[in-house]
């Protein structure tokens, strides 16, 4: 494990704002597993457990905390500086740092997702969630890293994007679909497991195209902002 | 009691020393100019940066430091810039003012991280000698959350000299120091200063950079005000013309008095006193009680006008 790495998951579990992560899996689990137990129709409670909850809420807002955890609460407190003043090319910075967090909010989704899937149709439907909501931790995980080395309110902007783009214009407007991580996760589950439960317009060569450029090229920017790092002065 | 406090022991570089150079240099915030047209060029030894606070000092240091773009001019370390190029921290470390650490770690595994992020060959070792050169040992293994101000930022001295750097910048370093652990930094920096390091410490305390440093950069409102010997500054500080507000029993005889006096370059009379200035400090405040009590004048209040800080600069700057 990478010096980065490990300071990085030291952060990370040694705030109090981790234990926000754990609610959120906590509910979807509660709720798919009433909701098998009651008896319901997996029809009536799949779509908006699945979906509603699991890909459209807990995926972005775990990958919120944990994304602009990372990197922004370090910058936030000045502790930045001990790994910037260190002969390290960039990539080899944010790196580390995007791996914890696309690991970590892979690994807080992933389980109840697939937990929730398996209950809802199949273990197939269950391991496609929790493959396509790994790939949506990337990506997701790739976007507020850099949002939080462009501005100085990551957490703000993500919640718009998550909240106002993919929420409320994803609803209403469908052209907006086409560039909505969550709508890709679910075009991407839909392909590895074709069931009724999920459904999108976005098409699987977009989605899996657009996933890996949204990863990619944040990741870029990321880097390309972190080399022009500034700290501004006291009296400025 | 005397306390002897022994200069830690540093070893003689072996590779050659670095100089970092600072060529019209100007930063500005929208239309706030912090730093103005700055020209310096520091070799080995320790260098003092001297200003009163909003100087920027901190702006310089960060520019340095690659932490800043200029606006305008140069910031080179050994003819390298220093922005936007991390291979500059093999020969930069920096300690800055804010007080950031990672408070979860112990100070050994903080300067053990630091050891492992420069790739040093033996991590460990490094991170010992460090923590020995700034007197940390025995909290060492104590979480850096428990630490007073004075121990963090030993703790990130030792993590900013844990690669043996050619050039060390410090921010205010003799911030939140009681006065055992400031004369130890002081004598750390004189040691890392005499094996041929390049030291440049910011302050806006004459005397801390009295007591460390040969060479003083003194900063006013952004530009480079003097530059040089401290005692010759010292002196041009402590030769000043010094005002005092004083207000007796009888301002006009006191000042019919005064006006005698050698020390006393002038007296104005006004309503509310006398406004009086000596050119000897000292002199002039020995004096005063004796005019006053051959006069049988009773002095109410004597009150020095320009002891702020930010006049003696000011007067650095027309001198």
């Amino acid at each position: 494990m990478s010096t980065v790495t490990w300071i990085t998951a030291r952060g990370l579990f040694g705030r109090r704002r981790f234990l926000l992560l754990l609610p959120l899996p906590a509910l979807l689990l509660v709720l798919a597993v009433t909701s098998r137990s009651l008896g319901v129709d997996p029809s009536q409670w799949g779509p908006p457990v699945l979906v509603g909850l699991g890909l459209a809420v807990v995926l972005p807002v775990v990958a919120l905390i944990v994304g602009t955890g990372v990197l922004g609460a370090e910058i936030d407190d000045g502790t930045v500086v001990h790994i910037l003043t260190k002969p390290l090319p960039r990539w080899q910075i944010v790196l580390p740092k995007l791996a914890v967090a696309a690991g970590v909010t892979a690994a807080t989704v992933a389980v109840p997702l697939y937990v929730a899937g398996v209950l809802a149709h199949s273990v197939r439907l269950g391991l496609a969630l929790a493959a396509a909501s790994a790939l949506g931790a990337l990506a997701y995980s790739a976007l507020f890293l850099a949002l939080s080395l462009v501005t100085r309110r990551p957490v703000l902007l993500g919640l718009v994007y998550v909240l106002i783009w993919e929420g409320l214009l994803g609803r209403f407007v469908d052209g907006t679909k086409v560039l909505s991580i969550q709508q890709w996760v679910i075009a991407l589950a839909d392909r590895m497991a074709p069931t009724d439960l999920l459904s999108t317009t976005v098409s699987v060569p977009v989605a899996a195209v657009l996933t890996a450029l949204v990863s990619v090229g944040f990741t870029v920017l990321a880097v390309d902002r972190l080399r022009s790092f500034s700290v501004a002065g006291e009296t400025s | 009691m005397t306390t002897i406090i022994a200069g830690p022991q540093t070893a003689v570089p072996t590779t050659p020393a670095s100089t970092l150079d600072l060529a019209g240099v100007s930063r500005w915030y929208g239309n706030v100019v912090a730093v103005n047209d700055v020209t310096m060029r520091l070799g080995p030894g320790v260098t003092g940066l001297l200003g009163p606070n909003g100087a920027g000092k901190t702006t310089l240091l960060h520019m340095m430091a690659g932490f800043l773009a200029p606006s305008r001019g140069a910031v080179t370390l050994d003819g390298e810039p220093t922005w936007r190029n991390p291979g500059v921290y093999r020969r930069l470390g920096l300690v800055s003012e804010r007080e950031a650490v990672h408070t979860f770690l112990t100070a050994y595994e903080f300067v053990l991280a630091s050891a492992k992020l420069h790739r040093l060959p033996d991590p460990e070792a490094a991170a010992r000698r460090a923590i020995a050169l700034v007197e940390m040992e025995d909290a060492q293994d104590r979480r850096i959350g428990t630490y007073s101000k004075g121990m963090r930022q030993r703790t990130r001295v030792a993590a900013a000299l844990v690669h043996d750097p050619q050039v060390l910048l410090l921010d205010e370093p003799f911030n939140g120091m009681d006065p055992r652990q400031r004369l130890h930094m002081m004598a750390l920096l004189h040691s890392l200063g005499d094996a041929g390091r390049t030291i440049l410490f910011s302050s806006h305390i004459l005397e801390e950079v009295e007591q460390v440093s040969g060479t003083v950069q003194v900063m006013v409102a952004g530009r480079l005000a003097a530059s040089g010997d401290y005692r010759t500054i010292r002196r041009l500080m402590t030769n000043r013309p010094h005002v005092f507000a004083v207000r007796s029993t009888d301002d006009r005889a006191l000042a019919v008095a005064l006006i005698a006096e050698e020390s006393v370059t002038g007296v104005e009379l006004g309503r509310d006193g006398l406004t009086v200035r000596a050119g000897d400090y000292g002199a002039f405040t020995r004096a005063l009680p004796k005019i006053a009590l051959a006069r049988g004048i009773r002095v109410r209040a004597l009150t020095p006008e320009d002891e702020s800080l930010e006049s003696v600069f000011s007067y650095l700057v027309g001198a």
